[in-house]
């Protein structure tokens, strides 16, 4: 690993060993997947065939993009509750340009996107310049996007677009779903944005301390408002494969995915009140939420019980990772 | 009535305290005073019971005490009015006076009558109409003061401590404080008055006691002494050393910054100011007299009424730190850990915060090669002791960490460095250093303003001094006029300028 230990910037470089492995950050995440994929290999015959492995990774690619904009998020010491319902919306509102408006698709598809990016930087000004809490603001949008979603529809979903959209959600390169390579693109993105430009830095100076990074220079507002149109655009981006999979403009599509996004982002080790975490363990935190969801679906278990597992093992992660440090 | 014996107090190897006496009588206003850092608010949380001495006697009417935490301190008759208030601002006087100790009913319930009854009766006692049932943050700050005594006085405080209780007052309402305080000692209350306006201490004290560095300096009625006597007690005679010899700034030197004018607030005192290049220019003046908040002013980064300023000869309004940047003004805050640096972010880190300008790769791209070698560069120039660019701030010690600050701000080429508290919490042999460092930036033609409380400091490294209190700039020094009993004249009797 080539990371700081604490904000993931450039560090020193040096060998692999397991002691400094066990000092990353990613180290938790990493041993709970592990123990996790091992759990659930015992329990099911399946789940450590390919096919499966694949089927869990384009399961948790919708989640997992949401959950990139909800980490630019959180490290600036925010969170974004919009996420699920500005998803719905930009879905149901794509579809409806290509069936209802005659929008070809391709253009309705990229509408949808600047509709995201567009809800985001509202995020972002109210927050930064409207100096209103993060959580109360993006509640706010979260509810109105919903709201306007099922005006539109009139609360039914939207078929009939054209059949190639639905390779985004269940088309294949090789035997990569091309959901997987859509996710795997947008976090290697996120991670050189992070990792090796000015703008990734003043991220994660906004949430170890705002007032020293303001005091400094740094332009805190317009960082903010740049979260928040990033969310607002991955948002949009899972839209497109929610899209594909269902065939549809779904309005009611993704109620409760805000809350999976922050549990990976806070699994995947980023500290919910920011400054510190990686874009990789948001990654690593959105497959655990996967592999639960696939595996107790395999051994068969109720699917109520299973809310109440996932929610102890979040709880669990979290105590294991404070008492860690 | 209350009793400090050779109070001493040490954290970790240095002694703060060394060797307090204080002897307050019932039905006395006794004044504590000394400068900034002289020890008056150890003291007073040893008295509360909020820190324990290292060594020395409480006694209370000659029998001794001990007070493990500040309940003890309340149960002995001892209430203190902290300069922060502790009320609750969304609570009203009664619900804040009872706060924690509500009157109860038989099932449970408050009592509310009960309660408003006693603490109506309380402020009958004070003489004072405050009203009981809105919230505290909707009264004034005089009356929140009077919540706060009268909260200590339904405690039976017979020893009341009062931390700077006319730093934020009108004229007016401290007449109305000093009539309540009058009230008090009739009724035989001791109480301790924390000031620093010497006008007050003659009008209303009857004893004082000096602190100086930690040092008792003496106690005697005021009628015993005089104005000058006051300022020479506090001030003392000091070894000033360690500073780098002051050269000559060429006269007449270009003005870099003109404050032509800066109010803080509607009605306030205005200041005005120039910053020369080449020079160190000090703000001197106590805690809370105005100087942090004037340069914040200044950049756009706090409240300001008003605010014209020439950069260089030209107009100028900065509507924040980062276009104060821009334009080649630095800020190192009085706070590094809550102010000038991400603790959490290593040494390189937190020196290129500000200037990825200078490292760019392709346009977007951090040059992480060229950020590490401009950091090490930088860490060598102002010495900073480390395991490397990677170490993490929050590792160093305070010198060091100050080094850092400094690093950022010399890896920019800056033409005004603005030092809050340059040297606070930090060991002597460093503080060294960092003169020296600020010493070389104005020799190479920077400007420096310099908010310091420590007036040794001021007199050893301004070539000229701007004075501050209440919120405004009253006096500006220069040449043999820069020494203590000056400055702290001014600090503590000066007239601010009043617009209209």
């Amino acid at each position: 690993m080539s990371h700081d230990a604490s904000t993931g910037a450039a560090g020193k470089t040096g060998g692999l060993t397991l002691g400094r492995l066990l000092q990353s950050p990613l180290a938790l995440p990493l041993i709970g997947l592990i123990v996790v994929s091992i759990l659930m290999g015992l329990a099911s015959d399946n789940f450590f065939t390919l096919n499966n492995i694949l089927n869990v990774l384009r399961q948790v690619s919708v989640v997992g993009i949401l959950a990139v904009g909800m980490t630019f998020v959180i490290l600036t010491g925010g969170i974004d509750l919009s996420v699920g319902a500005v998803m719905a919306l930009v879905g149901t509102l794509s579809a409806g340009m290509m069936v209802n408006m005659g929008v070809p698709a391709a253009a309705a598809l990229a509408l949808g996107l600047l509709i995201g990016l567009g809800i985001g930087l509202a995020n972002g000004v109210l927050v930064a310049w409207g100096r209103m809490p993060a959580i109360i603001v993006t509640l706010a949008t979260m509810g109105m996007a919903r709201g306007l979603g099922l005006i539109y529809s009139g609360g039914y979903p939207i078929s009939g677009i054209p059949s190639w959209i639905s390779w985004f959600g269940v088309g294949r390169i090789g035997i990569i779903p091309v959901p997987v390579v859509i996710m795997v693109a947008i976090y290697a993105v996120a991670w050189v944005l992070l990792q090796r430009t000015a703008f990734g830095r003043h991220v994660y100076a906004l949430g170890g301390n705002e007032n020293a990074a303001r005091l400094s220079g740094v332009k805190t507002q317009r960082v903010k408002l740049a979260v928040y149109g990033i969310s607002g655009l991955t948002s949009a981006l899972a839209a497109v494969i929610l899209t594909g999979r269902l065939m549809s403009g779904q309005p009611n599509a993704g109620v409760g995915f805000e809350l999976d996004a922050i549990a990976a982002v806070v699994l995947g080790g980023t500290a919910i009140a920011g400054g510190r975490g990686l874009i990789l363990g948001t990654l690593i935190g959105a497959v655990l939420l996967g592999i639960l969801n696939n595996g107790l679906n395999l051994m068969g278990i109720n699917p109520y019980l299973q809310d109440v597992i996932k929610g102890a093992i979040i709880l669990l992660a979290i105590y294991i990772g404070r008492e860690w440090r | 009535m209350l009793e400090l014996k050779g109070i001493r107090k040490s954290f970790g190897k240095i002694e703060v305290l060394h060797g307090v006496d204080l002897d307050v009588r019932a039905g006395e206003v006794h004044a504590l005073l000394g400068e900034n850092g002289a020890g008056k608010s150890t003291l007073m949380k040893i008295l509360c019971g909020i820190i324990q001495p290292s060594e020395g006697k409480i006694l209370i009417n000659g029998a001794e005490r001990h007070f493990a935490d500040y309940d003890q301190a309340i149960a002995a008759g001892i209430g203190i009015v902290f300069q922060e208030f502790s009320l609750i601002p969304w609570l009203d006087a009664v619900e804040n006076m009872f706060l924690a100790r509500e009157i109860r009913n038989r099932f449970g319930m408050l009592n509310r009558k009960a309660m408003h009854r006693r603490a109506a009766e309380i402020m009958r006692q004070l003489a004072v109409d405050v009203p009981l049932d809105v919230p505290v943050h909707r009264l004034s700050v005089a009356e929140q003061q009077f919540v706060e005594i009268a909260k200590a006085l339904s405690l039976n405080a017979r020893i009341l401590v009062l931390d700077e209780p006319t730093a934020t007052l009108t004229p007016s309402e401290v007449e109305h404080l000093f009539k309540v305080m009058r009230e008090l000692r009739k009724q035989g209350v001791a109480i301790i008055f924390i000031s620093h306006h010497l006008e007050e201490i003659f009008e209303i004290c009857d004893r004082i006691t000096v602190l100086r560095d930690g040092e008792f300096v003496g106690s005697c009625a005021v009628s015993e002494v005089d104005n000058d006597r006051l300022v020479e007690m506090m001030v003392g005679r000091r070894i000033e050393n360690n500073f780098p010899a002051k050269v000559p700034v060429p006269s007449p030197a270009p003005v870099v910054i003109d404050v032509e004018e800066l109010q803080l607030k509607k009605g306030g005192p205005v200041s005005r100011f120039q910053l020369r290049k080449g020079e160190i220019l000090g703000f001197a003046g106590l805690v809370g007299s105005g100087r942090t908040e004037t340069v914040l002013a200044m950049l756009g980064a706090g409240p300001v009424q008003r605010c014209r300023l020439r950069l260089n000869g030209t107009q100028k309004r900065f509507r924040g730190p980062d276009e104060a940047l821009a334009a080649g003004i630095g800020l190192l805050p009085e706070s590094r850990k809550e102010q000038g640096l991400i603790t959490s972010f290593s040494i390189l880190q937190n020196v290129s915060l500000n200037n990825y300008g200078k490292y760019r790769k392709n346009h977007w791209f951090i040059d992480l090669k060229k950020e590490l070698a401009a950091t090490r560069t930088a860490m060598a120039q102002v010495r900073v002791k480390a395991q490397g660019p990677h170490a993490r701030v929050d590792t160093l010690s305070g010198g060091n960490q100050q080094k850092v600050v400094i690093a950022r701000w010399l890896n920019h080429d800056m033409q005004v460095l603005i030092f809050d508290e340059p040297t606070r919490g930090i060991d002597v042999g460093a503080k060294a250093e960092i003169y020296a460092l600020m010493r070389e930036f104005t020799q190479k033609g920077g400007s420096i303003i310099m908010i310091s409380s420590e007036l040794p400091e001021v007199i050893g490294m301004s070539d000229r001094v701007c004075v501050f209190r209440s919120g405004g700039l009253v006096a500006t020094v220069e040449g043999d006029q820069i020494e203590s009993e000056t400055i702290m004249t001014h600090a503590t009797t000066g007239r601010v300028e009043h617009v209209a």
